[in-house]
């Protein structure tokens, strides 16, 4: 993993709707500069004109706001396309435009304290059924081993593999405590309810090797809640998926599938 | 209003039980300010684990035991413990008690020409439900698994599954709230009813309207929260689950209980409080910026009427934004726009009462006393931090920056330069008219510059931190690539709080010696207008000489034709 | 004894034209409206967010005591009406009658405490403890809290009864202003059951 990446602001983005993130963001400090920088240099201009001094009188008199009323109003006017113009359709596209689910790569999160549980589909497609009463130790999901569509399925924890270029669901839940999925490269986030499974999606743009990190208190473990995010190529995806996926079941269960 | 001549009170009746709005201001203030060093204190005890992590700490780590801290080094559970006594401490037993408990009942009362707030027993009987509250709290750290843990928002599952001291948090916090209720019933009526002759509502001092506003909200805002806490003490104590879902699978155990509980419903009760409490936590400082700013620039402070009504309108808004905390939590578009679009209608009256603020200062003829120094510096400082406010408000950004140091640094502007500073400049300021005695402009001074260097180098960098995506919380920061990207900016923090503590020390020692060893002042040492430098320093009973009444304005400074360059409200000759 | 006089204890002030316990009464009813709008709020939540109400199956009046409750309403709103009749008797000047009504009063609080301790104790009796399902917990979390009220009602009538009414020697306008805002909470208290009373058993 390039450590190089990460400094003191955004790190680099690797997400398709995250481009208009980093924008949002960009025009906002300018703004906030703007203003700050703006007052600031009136603020000292009056801090310095009009100290007290031998001689010197205050004005009774209000002056007039003129200027104050123009910026009060650009202030108003800005905040206005930065929350229709930039934020909202940002955040609703972020939220509306769900990708097709046929092309998409669907994921199951359960998260816990205090790891990540993932849950891949495998061939079929379909997610096995799971119970809580079945979790234990080497199930943390408890994927009921009868469900037929679950056999295929692969769990892995802490070890989130995506496929570069192809759009990905994650379906997000938590079996105690709330967590949150963040993964700052691909600028996504969303807390992990218990008792809700929520969607949450996003498509990679480039391979390489990112963090996840918990970004809800969720206890003593919180601060290590970590997971490592491989973005691969399609090949070395498919390649990962043949490698870890469960050897297809004969009657005499053969050795444990590995998981990764 | 003079006594009637009565026979002196027992001292525990004087100073102990008293009923006297004087006296009570002063415990709240006493007590919020011992509480805001513990808090601090905390703080800096977790600031080493920052800068330093999983290393032993110098002294300290062997004083506070081998369950906190084995082998000097602090555990994981005792981090959090500290974070969420930090912030409910310093938000709870800290701030608002100085703001409102001190300040207010201190100043409000003799600010209008009262002769005490209108129920002086339920004022005693606030103070002496807060303190227990305040022991109570203290006590959870004496608890088997340890104090609160689940952060100041204390959300479930996590807070209904933790160690005992959570609950003990409860009903500390149950304490707390109806000592709040009743201070606000008093506060309101005190300000409705109690005016003196001649004080219309366009003629009081910005400071009362300010109190007034934050009444309203501590009256209308907290009940939730209690109701909030009663159920989670019912889910931790009674087996109940209104925040706890089906199906919970603890540590591989399966929770016993009913299920059927929303962990979002504790949420939206709570932010429906803490939302309005940070406008709590803002307004009284607000109000003393607004009193030192005038009496500094020997002017009317420009845009009175703009300024009360954007105190009432941002009291109105504060009800309506609070789900933007909530934006993560899989919020649907409608709610969220609706949230989005109300924080931003929030953010504009704050940007005219900052604005009114700096226009102050123009045409002033500005003193840098010490309570200036504090005033003045809140308005950039407040400045940053409501504008570091905007992206955490939008949806969008807030996708990134939710639950960062962000979040951190944009709070912590907002109270900790910005309240904490307005409330140095109100103890600077009224000081003297409760103790008869001056600070010391010298050590003030060198207080103030020695925490603003300070104030800054602890919480600027924490907006880098957040924007390089660090999350809040951490115990351990460099588990994380993009932790150990920003690790030096810990060591730089932690040691500007180290600093910060110091640059306090000036504070302490001038508060304690001037009891003793300050100048004497009469009634105005500050030349100031408002009508609490009507009466004598400190107070008496009834606290005024003769019946106030108010002929003019709050803040006629340097009229033109008068010899003075202050009219105050209650001198009778134009 | 408060050393300092305060105006407007009793007479009403001029602009607003309230004394100054009967302005703080409506701010106190006013924090306690957002008290029980908190409750009911959640109530509303839990239950819309539940497959269905009550959790266990059935309907709300055969899990909870309708006739019970009925006789509950009707005791609270006469107490309402003994209430104010105390207070008139105050206005009309007559401590003997106000203290007839307000022995009422409480009385028939009383009754109301002593009919919620048998359906509760019947409650735990067949295991229905609040956390046998959120149905319990939200019916014993309303009900329970507006007891506490009920109990905070008698508390301060009671005390008007008896070592409180030594004030109507000394200054009976004062007294009957009490009277008034207690009367005012204990009217909220009744207001409230009438939102329960229907919300919980009947719906």
């Amino acid at each position: 993993m390039d450590e190089k990446i990460y400094g003191w602001w955004l790190p680099p983005d690797v997400s398709v709707h995250g481009a208009k993130i980093d924008q949002l963001m960009s025009v906002l400090h300018w703004f906030m500069a703007l203003l700050f920088i703006g007052w600031g240099v009136f603020f000292v201009y009056c801090l310095i004109r009009f100290r007290a001094r031998p001689g010197h009188v205050a004005m009774y008199t209000p002056v007039k706001g003129i200027a104050t009323k123009y910026i009060e109003g650009f202030v108003v006017v800005v905040e206005i396309l930065l929350l229709f113009g930039l934020s909202t359709p940002v955040w609703l596209a972020y939220k509306n435009n769900v990708p097709d689910a046929a092309k998409a790569l669907h994921i199951r999160l359960v998260a816990e304290q205090f790891a990540w549980n993932f849950q891949y589909p495998g061939k079929d497609g379909k997610f096995g059924k799971s119970d809580p009463s079945l979790i234990s130790g080497d199930n943390p999901l408890g994927v009921d081993p009868e469900d037929p569509s679950g056999k295929d399925d692969l769990v892995t924890v802490n070890q989130l593999h995506i496929p570069v270029n192809r759009p990905v669901i994650v379906a997000v839940s938590s079996k105690d405590v709330i967590h949150s999925f963040n993964i700052p490269v691909l600028r996504v986030k969303q807390d992990t309810i218990p008792g809700q499974q929520i969607p949450i999606w996003f498509e990679a743009t480039q391979a390489g090797h990112f963090e996840l990190a918990c970004a809800q208190l969720c206890g003593l473990g919180h601060y290590r809640m970590r997971a490592d995010v491989l973005i691969d190529t399609p090949e070395e995806f498919a390649k990962w998926a043949a490698e870890n996926a469960p050897p297809p079941q004969e009657e005499p269960a053969a050795a444990a599938p590995e998981k990764k | 209003m003079t006594d009637h001549g009565h026979h002196e009170l027992p001292f525990w009746r004087k100073y102990i039980f008293s009923v006297d709005h004087k006296v009570i201001g002063i415990q709240y203030a006493v007590t919020a300010l011992v509480f805001l060093f513990f808090g601090f204190s905390l703080m800096m005890l977790m600031r080493w684990q920052l800068a330093y992590p999983g290393q032993p700490l110098p002294v300290f780590g062997k004083l506070l035991g081998e369950t906190a801290m084995p082998g000097g080094v602090m555990a994981p559970e005792f981090y959090n413990q500290l974070g969420a006594m930090h912030g409910t401490i310093m938000v709870f037993l800290g701030v608002v008690p100085l703001a409102v408990g001190g300040f207010g009942n201190f100043v409000v009362p003799l600010q209008i020409g009262a002769p005490d707030m209108a129920f002086p027993r339920l004022n005693m009987v606030s103070y002496w439900v807060f303190l227990p509250g305040c022991i109570l709290m203290l006590c959870s750290f004496l608890m088997p698994g340890g104090a609160a843990q689940s952060g100041w928002t204390s959300y479930p599952p996590l807070s209904d599954i933790a160690p005992s001291g959570q609950t003990v948090w409860c009903l500390a916090m149950v304490l707390i709230i109806t000592s709040s209720l009743l201070g606000s019933i008093n506060f309101i009526v005190t300000i409705v009813q109690l005016r003196a002759k001649g004080l219309s509502f366009w003629r009081l001092p910005f400071f009362v309207h300010a109190q007034l506003v934050t009444a309203f909200l501590l009256l209308l805002a907290f009940p939730p929260l209690e109701a909030a806490t009663v159920m989670q003490i019912m889910d931790r104590v009674a087996g109940t689950s209104f925040f706890l879902p089906s199906g919970l699978v603890v540590s591989g155990e399966q929770l016993k209980v009913a299920g059927g509980g929303s962990p979002l419903l504790w949420q939206h009760l709570f932010w429906f409080l803490a939302h309005p409490e940070v406008y709590v936590l803002i307004l009284p400082g607000m109000g003393i910026v607004a009193e030192v700013i005038a009496n500094n620039t020997r002017k009317p402070l420009w845009g009175y009427r703009l300024l009360v009504y954007s105190v009432i309108f941002i009291g109105f808004m504060s009800f309506v934004v609070w789900a933007h905390h909530m934006f993560m939590t899989g919020m649907g578009t409608t709610m969220s726009t609706f949230f989005q679009t109300t924080t931003m209608i929030i953010s504009i009256p704050s940007v005219v009462i900052l604005t009114c603020f700096i226009m102050s200062l123009y045409g002033g003829n500005i003193r840098f006393t010490t309570p200036m120094l504090f005033a003045t510096a809140f308005l950039p400082m407040f400045a940053i931090g409501g504008l570091t406010g905007l992206p955490l408000g939008l949806t969008a950004a807030d996708i990134y920056l939710h639950d960062t140091f962000y979040v951190i640094g944009h709070f912590h502007y907002v109270v900790a330069p910005g309240t904490l500073f307005a409330l140095f400049a109100g103890v600077y300021y009224w000081y003297p008219k409760a103790t008869g005695r001056q600070l010391s402009d010298k050590l003030g001074k060198v207080h103030f510059w020695l925490s603003f260097v300070a104030i800054n180098l602890v919480f600027m960098p924490m907006f880098f931190q957040g924007m390089a995506g660090l999350s809040r919380r951490l115990y351990d920061p460099t588990v994380y690539a993009h932790g150990r990207g920003v690790q030096a900016l810990n060591v730089l923090i932690s040691w500007g709080a180290w600093g910060l503590a110091i640059a306090q020390l000036p504070f302490i020692i001038n508060f304690v010696m001037s009891l003793r060893a300050g100048a004497r002042v009469a009634e105005n040492p500050w030349h100031s207008t408002t009508l609490e430098w009507a009466a004598p320093s400190p107070p008496g009973h009834g606290n005024f000489l003769t019946e106030p009444v108010v002929y003019r304005e709050p803040y006629e400074y340097s009229v033109p034709g008068k010899t003075k360059d202050y009219s105050p409200q209650f001198q009778a000759e134009g | 004894m408060s050393e300092t006089v305060i105006p407007y204890m009793v007479k009403p002030h001029p602009v607003t034209g309230l004394p100054n316990g009967k302005l703080g009464i409506w701010l106190f009813l006013a924090s306690e409206v957002m008290l029980f709008g908190a409750l009911f709020s959640s109530y509303v939540l839990i239950r819309i967010g539940a497959p269905h109400w009550p959790p266990e199956g059935g309907l709300s009046s055969e899990i909870l005591n309708v006739p019970l409750g009925t006789f509950n309403t009707a005791v609270l709103i006469t107490s309402s009406i003994t209430m104010v009749l105390a207070w008139a008797s105050c206005k009309m000047g007559s401590l003997p009658r106000f203290k007839m009504w307000m022995s009422a009063t409480v009385f028939l609080a009383l009754v109301f405490l002593v009919v919620k301790y048998f359906e509760y104790s019947d409650k735990f009796h067949h295991d229905h403890f609040p956390s046998h399902d959120n149905f319990f917990a939200v019916y014993f979390l309303l009900t329970g809290l507006h007891g506490l009220h009920i109990v905070g009602g008698i508390v301060v009538n009671t005390f008007l009864l008896t070592a409180g009414s030594k004030m109507w020697q000394t200054d009976p306008e004062h007294f009957t202003n009490r009277v008034e805002n207690a009367g005012l909470y204990w009217h909220f208290v009744d207001l409230v059951w009438i939102f329960l009373f229907p919300s919980l058993y009947l719906l």
